[in-house]
């Protein structure tokens, strides 16, 4: 067993990983070896070499250009979600935590609620009704993470509140919603980052999923799941393409996922694996 | 126990009622006229009204929520928009596929799951433990499709043992229409059973530091049989759970999977009927899949008590799973 002080192997390859596929969406922003949307009909699904290090598309775009700006739109969307998930949540679990009542009733029934519905499915309703684009898969993809939050910043909230420093803070007079944000806050903030970094990987994945079925990002701009909607057309011909994209994912996600068991290893080495709050992904 | 059973189904019908609120209300508020897209936007204004009319949707919205309401509850279902078929002709040929689909998977994640699970607890820390830990993590990232894709890109593409897609029907034999789930099923089980290992490992784990373990080696039972006769029941609680929810997570995942496989399910329905704006369809089949979800997971909290006699008398299992 590890030092829980320190961060474990497996926690720094994630961290690793995901150092890297984060600085490659950043050097997109300013360099890729090609323009990726570009087409070049004439070097269509050709193979790794010199020009393209990972070969072109069917419609000649570079590959390595494309999972590039695919690492910059699917991690792009994912913060955004897990932002609204955090924006929203947290102060309504908090708020759940310090009034108690009805209000906590309220929110806990709420929870309840959002999880009647297969997450997937609802977020397919809302981007097809909405309309499919990477803002709409933002809300479907956010929308989910509110409950989510809402439940870890009340579960870690809850036994606070019975700690000998909370209960000095209301003696002293101050207020709830003061003390929710001094001294809960603070320190549920690990409990949270760990989840974050959890709701991250699969926000990672509800995206791949929705721009697949052609409800995300839309033409000209890049995406992994749509990469991989269209290379299932040329399967026979080209799996390289199916492959890559993902292998991207899969990368994406278990860096983000190793490093969240990693910080909640170091954080809170009393949860082991928090698997209970993980299932309300896409 | 009877309590319990009250208060749960009291939940879960209160839970279906704000569910189909909701539906109803979203498609309520919704741009877009059924009865313009039946007749196309040149429709006369006199033959839209009629068309209106018939389908009453020039009755008040509450009214037309309880006749809703009521009529599934009888098992009676609208016209589809764009099928001109009740909702139910269109979902019965479907759930033969998305059910049998999602029971095969869910069969092959436990099958899998449990013993690995079991089993990585009982090596903890060694090498056969870090390898199904390890394992599971990069099943976790896994995204099912892309799983799908390279199940077809093996087995279809290259050694051509089973199809790429499509669904003969049953009418072609069970072997033929096991064939055509078997990649599905697989892609749909493996994410799903690398979390399941893990909810077994840590389960399995905590019930090994129990008391009532240390006194079943004590009366010098194995630690194999102590864990087979007193260990693994207390650990499935939480395992049957994860399963539950799993349930929900199996279901949802037939949309993307089934758009792969192009399998004629229950998902495929549902993701067709929302790109055609077939709304009947969508809160329907959307109201319907909710109240799956709810039942399974009424099933599950009945479940606790069978496992666990305490929870029989004891107060609220049903506020376990919020910890």
């Amino acid at each position: 067993m590890a030092s829980p002080r320190r961060l474990s192997a497996a926690g720094w390859i994630g961290a690793a990983i995901a150092a890297v596929v984060i600085l490659t969406a950043l050097v997109s922003l300013v360099w890729t070896p090609h323009d990726p949307t570009v087409m070049d009909v004439a070097n269509k699904l050709s193979g790794p070499g010199a020009a393209h290090p990972l070969g072109t598309d069917h419609f000649g775009r570079d590959t390595l250009s494309q999972l590039m700006v695919g690492a910059r739109v699917s991690i792009a969307v994912s913060v955004v979600a897990v932002g609204l998930g955090v924006g929203l949540g947290v102060p309504l679990g908090l708020l759940a935590a310090a009034r108690r009542g009805w209000i906590d009733e309220a929110v806990m029934r709420f929870n309840d609620l959002a999880f009647a519905f297969p997450a997937l499915l609802t977020a397919v309703l809302i981007t097809a009704l909405l309309g499919p684009g990477a803002i709409n898969a933002i809300l479907a993809i956010g929308l989910f993470n509110i409950p989510v939050f809402a439940r870890v910043a009340r579960g870690a909230a809850l036994p606070l509140w019975k700690r000998p420093f909370i209960q000095a803070a209301r003696l002293a007079g101050r207020g709830r919603t003061r003390i929710s944000l001094d001294h809960i806050l603070p320190n549920i903030a690990g409990t949270l980052i760990v989840q974050a970094t959890i709701q991250f990987a699969l926000a990672i994945l509800a995206e791949a999923g929705l721009s697949y079925l052609g409800l995300g990002s839309q033409p000209p701009e890049v995406s992994w799941g749509r990469m991989l909607n269209e290379a299932q057309t040329f399967l026979f011909l080209e799996p390289r393409l199916a492959v890559l994209p993902g292998l991207a994912i899969v990368l994406t996600v278990l860096g983000l996922n190793l490093l969240g068991d990693g910080l909640r290893d170091r954080l809170d080495p009393r949860l082991e694996t928090g698997l209970e709050t993980r299932r309300e992904g896409g | 126990m009877a309590w319990f059973l009250v208060k749960r189904a009291l939940a879960l019908a209160l839970t279906l009622l704000a569910a189909s609120l909701l539906v109803f209300g979203v498609l309520e508020v919704l741009p877009g006229d059924p009865a313009l897209l039946i007749l196309g936007v040149n429709a006369r204004e006199d033959t839209l009204a009629a068309l209106r009319e018939s389908m009453g949707l020039d009755q008040p919205a509450l009214w037309r929520y309880l006749t809703w309401i009521g009529d599934l509850l009888r098992g009676r279902f609208a016209d589809s928009l764009t099928y001109d078929v009740p909702v139910s002709e269109l979902l019965l040929p479907r759930l033969a596929v998305s059910g049998p689909l999602a029971l095969l998977s869910l069969t092959l994640a436990v099958a899998l799951a449990l013993p690995l699970g079991v089993l990585a607890a009982a090596r903890r820390g060694r090498i056969t433990d870090t390898a199904i830990m390890g394992a599971s993590q990069i099943g976790i990232a896994v995204p099912n499709f892309w799983l799908g894709i390279l199940l077809v890109l093996l087995f279809a593409v290259s050694l051509r043992w089973l199809p790429a897609g499509g669904f003969p029907g049953w009418d072609a034999g069970l072997g033929a229409g096991l064939a055509a789930l078997l990649m599905p099923a697989v892609a749909l089980a493996l994410p799903q059973a690398a979390i399941l290992t893990r909810v077994t490992r840590s389960a399995v784990l905590e019930v090994l530091g129990e008391d009532y373990m240390r006194t079943a080696r004590a009366k010098g039972l194995s630690r194999g049989e102590a864990l087979w006769r007193h260990g693994l029941r207390n650990a499935m609680i939480p395992v049957v759970t994860i399963m539950g929810l799993q349930f929900s997570f199996l279901l949802a995942g037939t949309i993307i999977i089934e758009n792969v496989f192009n399998l004629p399910g229950v998902g495929r329905l549902v993701f067709q009927a929302i790109s055609q704006r077939d709304l009947v369809v969508v809160r329907d089949v959307v109201v319907l899949l909710a109240a799956t979800v709810g039942v399974v997971n009424f099933l599950v909290d009945l479940s606790y008590a069978l496992l666990d006699p305490r929870l029989r008398h004891g107060a609220g299992a049903g506020s376990g799973r919020h910890g």
